[in-house]
């Protein structure tokens, strides 16, 4: 038999409801006013981009308001969208891109999976040493680089140098460490019995990597790729460097060198160019957010 | 189906031996569990059989065939996991088909050994699962299910149900001793869990610091420890080791547990320790049943003794009770009926027929 009592002489100090919603409240409020100030903070240059890439050159000259747009024009993008050489720029930028993405994966997802799995003398160090070099700055490397290859140009007659795919060689340098790096952290979150189970069920060490790694690393592999592609459109002082004919530019370095003739800024159609260029990325961006963020907290919580 | 054999097994790892020198023969269809402590070198052990690590010294050998450098996959075995180690992209019955598809066996095969597993082990409305949509207790059927569409020489289980909770763990044990009685697969199972141990082996091997203190069935290892360290790890409660030493008491041998309590020994076993030194520091290995409370009629071989209870713990269908002899305290189990009682005093009996005695020094069992 179980009886219940009903203290009577319970102290009647009223308790007070609703003080975690009004601590949820301020916090929101607070959130809200910040997360606008950085909204506005990132948002108010592309849009300052947008409106400066509707207007003509008279009118962004003139001492007009300049966050209105008097006179909409969509010259500036008909101009650019049918230049040749602004094109030319596009195509070099995507392939540079791609074959990028293509041959940092084709290497790091492998490297990966040695350095996080395959147990040999010096895994630890070697995979501490991939990361080590991605720290080292590109302002340092650009001189030495170029040094190297007009030395192998000099050696063997092979001119790299001003030429688009001279690219293809130097962007892994900054993409295969750092995705590497992301590839050991998420092979390494896969639980250890995964490959014996494979390795006892008669998979080899590549099969294990295609049929059980990859597929599990999904994510992790879309975060590295989104990395990868981000670097190599978005790099400008590698191709500054070692790219100089009209032809074998890519885009951020072409709007840079023909839109700026002089001392004559073709603004609007800098900023045309420059929107246009932001527009891939962030149409993959759109697409991969939600493995990108997988990607990213991977390993953070179970399940 | 095959035997295995380990013929002084050694596993080192820098400097440490985590196996010392291994002789195990397991027959054909027998399953043979091994248990012991964490870090005793049972899960080492098994993964040398199974080909995860390197053997350092001595051979193993499966259907008689030496495959120390032969690589997992050619070794013909399945291994179940602790954590399932299921593929969490797959379904249930890719999971299971994963190692058939490997070796390129025909789809029609593929699809009834899937099909008659899945059966075998209740998952048929799983197979188009994830792994993720299911429970502990399925992961670890579909587990099993993937060891067994391999059909394989020997099946190795590591620790496989520890990951369950108590009543899941108790129906999978049963789950995995039927699937042995169907497919009779030669078996080696790595457990901490003694009664796991007890439960489903043939045979039991007690594994200690890297070395194999016993092997036997699961009756032998209860009834006959041939060390203190066997005695202790199988049953529960453990059995009690009371310090005692040989006396001869007017031509008849004795037990003396402290200055009051001496037992005589039964004829049976006062022959067996006839040539114990007296002067030997002993220990009287006697298990929880043995100690029970006193009945109205005496029967040969069973002695009596009051005593104070320190703790009872009412089980229902008995009564565990503690007590302190010479500092050591001592378990027994009594009927509920027999009046123990916190701190109360009871006439107890010592069954002495199935008495232990041990050296304090070696461990070992006289």
């Amino acid at each position: 038999m179980s009886t219940v009592t009903i203290d009577k002489a319970a102290p009647t100090r009223k308790v007070k409801y609703g003080s975690m919603s009004r601590d949820r409240a301020w916090a929101l409020k607070w959130s809200y006013f910040f997360l606008t100030i950085f909204a506005m903070f990132s948002l108010l240059p592309p849009l300052y981009m947008l409106i400066t890439s509707l207007k003509s050159s008279a009118e962004i000259s003139a001492a007009t308001n300049p966050w209105w747009v008097y006179n909409p024009t969509l010259a500036n993008y008909f101009e650019i969208l049918t230049s040749n050489q602004f094109l030319r720029f596009f195509w070099n930028s995507a392939m540079v891109s791609i074959f990028v993405v293509t041959i940092t994966m084709l290497i790091s997802v492998p490297a990966a999976f040695a350095l996080a799995r395959m147990r040999f003398w010096g895994s630890a160090t070697l995979a501490t040493g991939v990361f080590l070099t991605y720290l080292i700055p590109e302002t340092l490397l650009f001189l030495p680089l170029f040094k190297m290859f007009a030395a192998f140009g000099e050696f063997t007659g092979i001119q790299l140098i001003n030429k688009w795919y001279v690219l293809l060689l130097i962007y892994p340098t900054l993409t295969v460490p750092f995705c590497t790096w992301i590839m050991i952290g998420y092979f390494a979150s896969i639980p250890k019995e995964l490959d014996e189970a494979a390795v006892i069920d008669g998979a080899s060490w590549f099969q294990t990597l295609t049929r059980i790694f990859i597929p599990v690393a999904f994510p992790g592999i879309i975060a590295a790729t989104i990395f990868a592609f981000t670097v190599s459109w978005a790099q400008f002082l590698y191709p500054l460097v070692f790219t100089t004919s009209t032809d074998q530019l890519v885009l951020p370095v072409g709007i840079i060198t023909t839109l700026i003739k002089g001392d004559v800024f073709a603004w609007g159609q800098i900023m045309t160019g420059a929107l246009l260029g932001a527009a891939p990325p962030l149409i993959i961006y759109a697409f991969l957010m939600d493995y990108y963020i997988a990607g990213l907290t991977a390993g953070a919580t179970k399940g | 189906m095959a035997d295995v054999t380990l013929r002084k097994v050694v596993k080192r790892y820098d400097e440490v031996e985590a196996v010392r020198g291994i002789d195990l023969d397991i027959a054909d269809h027998e399953f043979v569990v091994l248990v012991g402590p964490s870090g005793c070198g049972k899960s080492t052990t098994l993964r040398m059989i199974a080909g995860l690590e390197d053997i350092s010294d001595g051979d193993i050998m499966i259907g008689g065939d030496v495959i120390n450098d032969v690589p997992p996959k050619d070794r013909d075995i399945a291994m179940v996991f602790q954590n399932y180690a299921l593929y969490p992209h797959m379904t249930v019955a890719e999971n299971m088909s994963f190692g058939l598809r490997l070796k390129r066996y025909p789809k029609a095969e593929i699809k009834s050994r899937v099909d008659e597993a899945a059966r075998m082990l209740d998952i048929v409305e799983l197979v188009d699962r994830k792994p993720k949509q299911l429970s502990g207790g399925q992961r670890q059927r579909v587990a099993m299910g993937r060891a067994i569409v391999r059909n394989p020489k020997v099946f190795l289980f590591d620790e496989p149900l520890s990951n369950l909770d108590a009543k899941l763990r108790v129906q999978m044990r049963i789950e995995i001793k039927k699937v042995h009685q169907k497919v009779r697969t030669t078996t080696v199972y790595v457990t901490h869990d003694q009664v796991e141990a007890m439960t489903l082996a043939d045979r039991v091997v007690v594994m200690n610091h890297g070395r194999i203190e016993q092997i036997g069935t699961p009756n032998e290892l209860y009834h006959k420890p041939a060390t203190k360290f066997v005695a202790s790890f199988i049953g529960s409660p453990a059995m009690n080791f009371i310090p005692c030493r040989i006396e001869e008491i007017a031509g008849k041998l004795h037990v003396r547990l402290t200055d009051r309590i001496v037992f005589p020994l039964p004829p049976a076993r006062a022959a067996r320790y006839q040539n114990v030194p007296r002067s030997d520091k002993l220990l009287l290995g006697l298990r929880p049943e043995h100690i029970t409370e006193a009945k109205q009629h005496s029967e040969p071989g069973v002695e009596t003794f009051d005593t104070v209870l320190d703790v009872t713990e009412p089980m229902g269908m008995e009564t565990l009770i503690y007590f302190t002899m010479e500092g050591t305290q001592v378990c027994g189990r009594v009927n509920p009926n027999a009046g123990a009682q916190d701190g109360g005093p009871l006439r107890l009996a010592v069954d002495l027929n199935n008495m232990h005695l041990l050296n304090e020094v070696t461990g070992v069992v006289l």
